[in-house]
């Protein structure tokens, strides 16, 4: 199944301020009781937007104004923690489409690059400037160029990094390594059977 | 920012398939890291993107990151390729007292149910409750001897580092790969580079694994370890024991360290002799061999060595939301104003959260649970260590402690001991193998702003099942002092010279 070539993203930004964003915060662990991702996006960043009553509390992710956004904007570390893919599956269910951050854990960055969610990393300054800006001004659409690897929000434009590799993939529309994998079966069952705790195939 | 005792091996090694690009390989003399090693024996192709296509020898499976990927399996039409290289059990759902089935809570008696009809559709071995062997999935495979060295291991579980412990390299992944290792029995990763962690020295009375982790992901921090495996070594590695190694790899993720690991030794090939999965016969010798072999090279190129001495690490305990925010138990909580700007904000949200103020003694904060157990803390040698020194004591009124075995097996050898009862007895709720209190997804939680202290491995906000609930995370013998005494303390005071 051919994959969409992602090279650039555009949306509206909602920021999610805070360094080590840890992925039980993004899906706290009592709504992974199930068997499928449906329905997750609901509860996406669950407590940091309901108090203990489950009011909605003051927060970006609740504010109308940044409704509809479709790119987060977040400190170090994001991601850091479980690794459940509970989390980036709720973000993508939950209608974003990009994280920019100034850092993200190793393996919430991989889980969302096979998803084909770029997380990409800014500076800590322009990630500030532009959520400056955005809330000043909700509408502002940011574009996340992949092959420039810029941010481009109003007249200002930002650089920001990613993993080669996952630029690479996200670009080729090879964020989802399956059928790659699939395709070096000789290969695969070679490597085992030179491995002797693995042995040939039963 | 605490000052990180640094110091990088220039020119350092490269791994195998490096991903970066308009890297020369580099023909070195030199020799080679376990990482470079694993990772070379199990290097499949380079995929178009640079990443290295990965044979992944062990896979563990779990209730709640499989269900999906069993469901892509079937959405694709493929089956399992290697179903007798993944294994499974069940852990995180389980209630740690009535087990009778099907459980009170609907969803988790759903997601056991899947577990066991993938197993079977599928031809996959699986330690169910009845079968005795269940437990958390980082405790069984090393105690059923499937966690061997120089094998790579996945599960999709990020303390699945714990295996390292036994040197293999052992990822966390999410359940796309889950699927993917299922269908192929591979994946797509990136290497890593390898920082080799040196604590040489020897630990003092009453200091433990968990605070050598506990103070290593305080001095890098917690996303210290990114892009990094981390090779565990020197004196204290040499001297600790398997289950020591499995609780300081267990929390290498914390550091943000993907894999840990430590290289073989004779300790580890005593572990795991007559284990049901180990080899037997001519085949252990044969294995052994290899098992020696793939040990990191003293002549091999470590991209960053850091040194640590054990007469510098004290009793550590956290007081924040992430397990880097953590002081020795005879200092005081910091200041927002005793740390850098960028790391105020932090720091005011963790006081928020922990209901504490910066400057004060972690020292005397009353608790109000205590938690013994975990993939970290919750092996045989863990409860005996603890047993040891509570013999005779009490918990303190009012205090809620509960100690969970991390196995069947674990549970079963402690009873035969006698161990079991020596908990009971000082008023310990002794319980069923499983998660537990770790994470909020069985009926064991924290109950409004409750705080714990835990032998676990993670204190973020809302870890232990109330959104508002306190985690202070320690070694289990600080865990035994505080359910005591009912507060933070230093267990080297309240116990006999602990060993
Ligand atoms: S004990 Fe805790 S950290 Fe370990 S596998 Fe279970 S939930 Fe995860």
């Amino acid at each position: 199944m051919p994959l969409t070539k992602i090279t650039s993203i555009s949306g509206r930004c909602v920021p999610v301020p805070g360094d080590d964003i840890d992925t039980d915060r993004i899906i706290p662990a009592r709504f992974m009781k199930c068997v499928t991702f449906d329905g997750l996006g609901q509860y996406m960043f669950y407590d940091v937007r309901h108090d203990e009553k489950g009011q909605p509390r003051q927060h970006p992710l609740n504010d109308p104004r940044f409704a509809g956004a479709a790119i987060i904007l977040s400190g170090k570390n994001f991601g850091c923690g479980s690794s459940r893919e509970h989390a980036p599956q709720a973000i993508r269910r939950a209608g974003f489409k990009a994280v920019v951050a100034e850092g993200f854990a190793e393996i919430f960055f991989g889980n969302s690059t096979t998803l084909g969610m770029p997380c990409v990393s800014a500076s800590r300054a322009d990630i500030g400037a532009i959520s400056e800006m955005v809330e000043a001004n909700p509408a502002l659409e940011l574009t996340l160029d992949l092959a420039a690897k810029t941010l481009s929000v109003a007249d200002r434009q930002f650089p920001f990094d990613i993993r080669e590799t996952a630029r690479a993939a996200l670009m080729a529309g090879e964020w989802d390594p399956i059928a790659q994998l699939l395709d070096s079966t000789r290969e695969v069952d070679r490597v085992a059977t030179a491995l002797p705790y693995v042995g040939p195939r039963t | 920012m605490p000052t990180t005792p640094f110091s990088f091996a220039l020119g350092a090694g490269l791994p195998y398939f490096s991903a970066l690009q308009n890297q020369r390989p580099i023909m070195s003399t030199s020799g080679k890291t376990l990482f470079e090693k694993v990772w070379e024996a199990h290097a499949v192709r380079r995929l178009p993107n640079g990443q290295t296509q990965l044979f992944i020898g062990t896979h563990l499976i779990h209730e709640v990151t499989s269900p999906q990927a069993f469901a892509m399996l079937r959405e694709l039409g493929l089956g399992v390729r290697y179903p007798h290289r993944t294994f499974a059990t069940v852990d995180h759902i389980v209630p740690t007292d009535d087990r009778d089935e099907p459980f009170a809570d609907a969803l988790a008696d759903e997601m056991i149910k899947a577990l066991r009809k993938n197993c079977r559709d599928f031809g996959i071995t699986y330690f169910d409750i009845k079968s005795g062997h269940q437990g958390i999935v980082h405790i069984v495979g090393p105690e059923q001897g499937i966690t061997q060295p120089g094998t790579t291991i996945a599960c999709g579980d990020s303390h699945t580092s714990t295996h390292g412990a036994f040197g293999a390299i052992a990822f966390g992944i999410g359940t796309s790969q889950v699927r993917d290792i299922l269908a192929t029995q591979t994946m797509a990763l990136s290497p890593l580079k390898v920082r080799r962690i040196n604590v040489s020295g020897r630990l003092g009375p009453g200091v433990y694994s968990k605070d050598v982790i506990l103070h290593i992901i305080r001095k890098l921090g917690v996303n210290g370890g990114t892009g990094f495996a981390y090779e565990y070594g020197g004196e204290v590695f040499d001297a600790f024991s398997m289950e020591d190694r499995m609780t300081v790899c267990n929390m290498s993720i914390e550091g943000g360290a993907r894999v840990g690991y430590v290289n073989p030794d004779e300790k580890t090939f005593a572990y795991l002799k007559g284990r049901p999965h180990a080899p037997k016969g001519a085949e252990w010798d044969k294995a052994v061999q290899r098992w020696r072999a793939v040990a990191s090279d003293a002549d091999c190129r470590y991209d960053d060595i850091v040194e640590f001495n054990a007469a510098d690490i004290r009793p550590t305990v956290t007081w924040g939301i992430n397990p880097g925010q953590a002081v020795f138990i005879d200092e005081n909580i910091p200041r927002p104003s005793d740390v850098p700007e960028s790391e105020r904000a932090s720091v005011e949200e963790a006081l928020a959260h922990m209901k504490l103020k910066g400057g004060q003694p972690v020292r005397g904060i009353p608790i109000n649970v205590a938690f013994l157990g975990s993939c970290t803390n919750g092996r045989f040698n863990d409860f005996v260590e603890v047993a040891k020194h509570i013999k005779g004591r009490r918990v303190a009124p009012g205090v809620r402690a509960i100690a969970v075995p991390g196995s069947q097996a674990v549970g079963d050898l402690l009873h035969e001991k006698g161990i079991d009862r020596v908990f009971i007895d000082a008023g310990f709720d002794w319980r069923e193998a499983g998660c537990s209190m770790c994470l909020a997804m069985n009926p064991d939680k924290l109950v409004g702003d409750e705080l714990c202290a835990s032998s676990s491995n993670r204190n973020f906000k809302g870890r232990q099942g109330s959104p508002t609930g306190r985690t202070i995370l320690m070694s289990p013998l600080m865990v035994a002092a505080a359910a005591i005494t009912g507060t933070v303390c230093d267990a080297r005071e309240i116990f006999q010279a602990p060993s």
